[in-house]
């Protein structure tokens, strides 16, 4: 936030001191707050597919996080551009995107439910360090 | 305030990255199929991610009709290799599979 206010006003100083773009600041303010926030959601998802035990587990991790992750950035990107084609581009990947992911996401979890991929029940124990931790 | 955005674009797309080959871990050692499939899945998304934030980097908006591309084939891909690994086969038709359940 201090170095948004910063830029802003060195990009504001050439021709009055006081003349700060606030819309562009807030613009500026708006994407950069989404596109961390898709980064957090996409950082995490892929933690989640590494660490959590079980299929069914991990493609709950991967599934959520993606789409809402994947959708947040690119908002941020939309907020970027403004009213440009590239944004209406944008805006027709993040409807593919919102179509086709949770629609994978279903049709991977089917065919493993098809093909007799037990989930994992009971109690979670945590993998040791010295035994097979699946 | 145009400099600022650019070296965050930049950032996001490493963390991109950095995502992407964490991902790869999964696609590595997946113990079954099916955990396989749902890496590269979402590798695809994040590819898409990456395109679309890297072509804001390099201010040069072609890349997003790739990205755009890339999200359909990605779900084609893993709707023909699900449906490959269910029959053994591509060129079933799943009208006469239904109708071999029902008789």
């Amino acid at each position: 936030m201090i170095s948004l206010l910063l830029a802003a006003a060195s990009a504001a100083e050439p021709s009055a001191a006081l003349n700060i773009d606030w819309l562009g600041l807030l613009r500026t303010a708006l994407a950069c707050l989404s596109i961390l926030a898709g980064l957090f959601f996409v950082l995490a998802g892929t933690l989640g597919v590494l660490r959590l035990p079980d299929f069914y587990t991990r493609l709950h991790a991967a599934g959520m996080t993606d789409t809402l992750g994947a959708e947040l950035i690119l908002l941020g990107l939309i907020i970027q551009s403004g009213f440009t084609q590239m944004s209406l581009k944008l805006l027709l990947v993040a409807f593919f995107l919102l179509l086709t992911s949770p629609t994978a996401t279903h049709a991977i979890a089917y065919a493993a439910h098809k093909a007799g991929l037990e989930p994992k029940l009971g109690k979670y124990k945590a993998p040791s360090v010295d035994g097979d931790g699946s | 305030m145009e400099h600022f955005l650019g070296y965050f674009n930049l950032a996001a797309a490493f963390f991109v990255i950095i995502s992407m080959v964490m991902m790869l871990g999964r696609l590595m050692g997946g113990p079954t199929l099916y955990d396989r499939l749902l890496a590269v899945n979402s590798f695809g998304t994040k590819t898409i991610l990456f395109l679309c934030v890297f072509c804001f980097v390099i201010d040069r908006p072609d890349g997003v009709d790739i990205a755009l591309l890339y999200a359909l084939m990605n779900f084609i891909a893993t709707i023909a290799v699900l449906k490959f690994f269910n029959y053994k086969n591509l060129g079933v038709s799943l009208l006469q599979e239904q109708m071999e359940e029902d008789s």
